[in-house]
């Protein structure tokens, strides 16, 4: 029995998200096997290559897979799982914009269910899943062959180093040549990403503009080494870029320290930071639901609060 | 050209549903239901390109039961042409509508199918991009963007940190993320018309697709509460606690 965890990665660098399916992958029993899928990967490949209990690396290189389409890298999982003869019981991707782009395809053409975003892990066949927002928790039983699963990598540590797999190559599949990227603008920052930050500093529609968020709370995420986050008010209302956004819809994400400044707390932004470790909240509304799930909470204007706060840390 | 847009009635955005007390799921007896926001917003775009002229009509359907009927009558009143429904009380998941959508496009020859990208009840995430690989079409998920012209698309898509722009050739399947637009809301005179346009019913059994559920539902619950916090009376208290009690500065 082998499972698969398929790579996330920009053919430059693993992404983080790849560590916790891997440990995800741990608990399944059985052999890990990682897919990079990708053109002139071979950082990739290294780094995969080392993760702590993966057996094996298999290398589909080619370069229609520059862009990662998820038709082509949906086709190149198919004849992976096809070529393994059955011995594939498990598929694995992260729950990111990555693997939920293309595990579904996967799944569709093995005719198999998809089982989104687990959370825990009750045997080889029976998964935890939030549904409703996180508002409730299902566990579900799948009945197929192969089990196609997203990971929601909060829920689960990042694997180590300490592995030396063997790497082996696999023929890539053609091109399908169905879609073509033109472009891609990703938001340059110095800090760390929002799905791998340790403190998050969140800002809401409390913040008044997108010069009040820059100017109040990128001075304490500074000093904290963390990442910047936002309600969907604050998005909506255009005081930062889309990819803030924290949520039921947006990044979950579950960091050691979230400080939530000027958010109100509606059901759809706390299913996407409830499992932080702490949580703080400063809001000048004491009625304000997200005061219901802060560890600290701390009623006061924003604007004095958060530069004191930036002063003492 | 034709617009396929699937629609899903769900529990309203609003409602914060209850695990029933016996653990078998939630509790949506006397619950508003609504259509799934993101599908809202994709009958929008779909009737914003019939009006912009590059679409000719919209076709709405959706999957489910009887009362799916008045989802279908809310998306004719932003502006659907007219609506299939097909009708079961069996328990659909995402693979089992995305074949019974196959069957729909078969039938319908659509050039774009618009979803939604999730549904805000089961967030599963998976219906366009299955549908997609089943017609063995391009899919364009998670979109802020959509340009159609000539054969094809230009969309532009949410992804972790920033944003991606495809082109994709037609027949092709988008998802809809949240800033794509903003769904007009219907006027009285609309909802008047809507009960008016053509609404055809069909059985999974008409469209030869086995509808089986593949997961099984064993239990659901609550997730951990979180326990009560406290009140901390000034920034310096904050810092205090953050540091001495809960150790993460």
């Amino acid at each position: 029995m082998t499972v698969l965890v398929i790579a996330e990665h920009d053919n430059a660098s693993l992404k983080g998200a790849t560590l916790n399916t891997v440990t995800a992958a741990s608990r399944l029993g059985g052999d890990i096997a990682v897919l990079v899928v990708g053109s002139a990967a071979g950082a990739v490949v290294e780094a995969a290559a080392k993760l702590a209990g993966v057996s094996k690396v298999l290398v589909a290189d080619s370069a229609a897979f520059g862009d990662q389409s998820a038709e082509n890298v949906a086709a190149q999982i198919l004849a992976v799982v096809g070529a393994s003869g059955a011995s594939i019981s498990h598929v694995l991707a992260p729950a990111t914009t990555y693997g939920k782009n293309v595990l579904p395809r996967v799944a569709a053409l093995l005719d198999v269910a998809q089982i989104s975003e687990i959370v825990g892990i009750e045997s080889a066949d029976t998964f935890v899943r939030p549904i409703y927002a996180g508002n409730a928790l299902a566990t579900v039983k799948s009945a197929d062959p192969v089990k196609v699963i997203t990971v929601r990598t909060t829920a689960f540590e990042a694997a180590g180093d300490g592995g030396a797999a063997t790497v082996e190559h696999v023929t890539p599949v053609a091109d399908c040549g169905l879609s073509k990227l033109l472009g891609r603008e990703l938001t340059k920052s110095a800090r760390p990403e929002l799905g791998a930050a340790k403190i998050i500093v969140s800002g809401g529609r409390g913040m008044g503009s997108g010069e009040n968020y820059q100017a109040i709370l990128a001075p304490l995420a500074d000093k904290l080494g963390a990442a910047l986050g936002a309600s969907r008010a604050a998005v909506d209302a255009g005081y930062v870029p889309n990819d803030y956004q924290v949520g039921q819809t947006g990044k979950i994400v579950a960091p050691q320290l979230y400080l939530a400044v000027g958010i109100s707390g509606a059901i759809q932004h706390l299913a996407g930071m409830k499992d932080s470790k702490v949580i703080v909240a400063i809001n000048k509304d004491p009625e304000a639901p997200i005061f219901q799930v802060a560890d600290y909470g701390l009623v006061a204007d924003l604007f004095e609060a958060v530069p004191q706060l930036t002063a003492a840390v | 050209m034709k617009i396929l847009v699937p629609v899903k009635r769900v529990v309203d955005y609003n409602v914060k549903v209850r695990v029933k007390s016996d653990g078998t799921g939630v509790d949506i007896a006397n619950v508003k239901m609504s259509m799934n926001p993101f599908d809202e917003i994709a009958v929008e775009e779909a009737v914003r390109l019939k009006e912009a002229g590059v679409a000719t009509e919209v076709v709405a359907v959706s999957c489910g039961v009887g009362a799916c009927q008045e989802t279908l009558r809310t998306a004719m009143a932003i502006g659907a042409d007219r609506g299939i429904l097909v009708e079961t009380d069996a328990e659909l998941q995402p693979l089992a509508v995305a074949k019974l959508l196959k069957a729909v496009c078969d039938k319908e020859q659509p050039q774009v199918v618009i979803c939604g990208k999730q549904a805000i009840d089961d967030d599963a995430n998976q219906t366009g991009q299955m549908l997609s690989a089943l017609m063995g079409w391009p899919q364009a998920t998670f979109a802020s963007k959509v340009a159609v012209s000539a054969g094809k698309a230009t969309v532009t898509r949410e992804i972790d940190g920033g944003l991606e722009t495809l082109e994709i050739a037609l027949p092709a399947v988008v998802t809809t993320d949240l800033r794509l637009n903003e769904p007009r809301y219907a006027t009285l005179p609309n909802i008047m018309k809507a009960k008016k346009k053509p609404l055809e019913t069909i059985k999974p059994a008409d469209l030869g697709v086995d509808v089986t559920p593949r997961l099984t539902t064993l239990k659901v619950v609550e997730p951990p509460k979180r326990s009560a916090g406290v009140m901390v009376a000034d920034v310096a208290q904050l810092v205090d606690k953050l540091k001495n009690e809960a150790k993460v500065l």
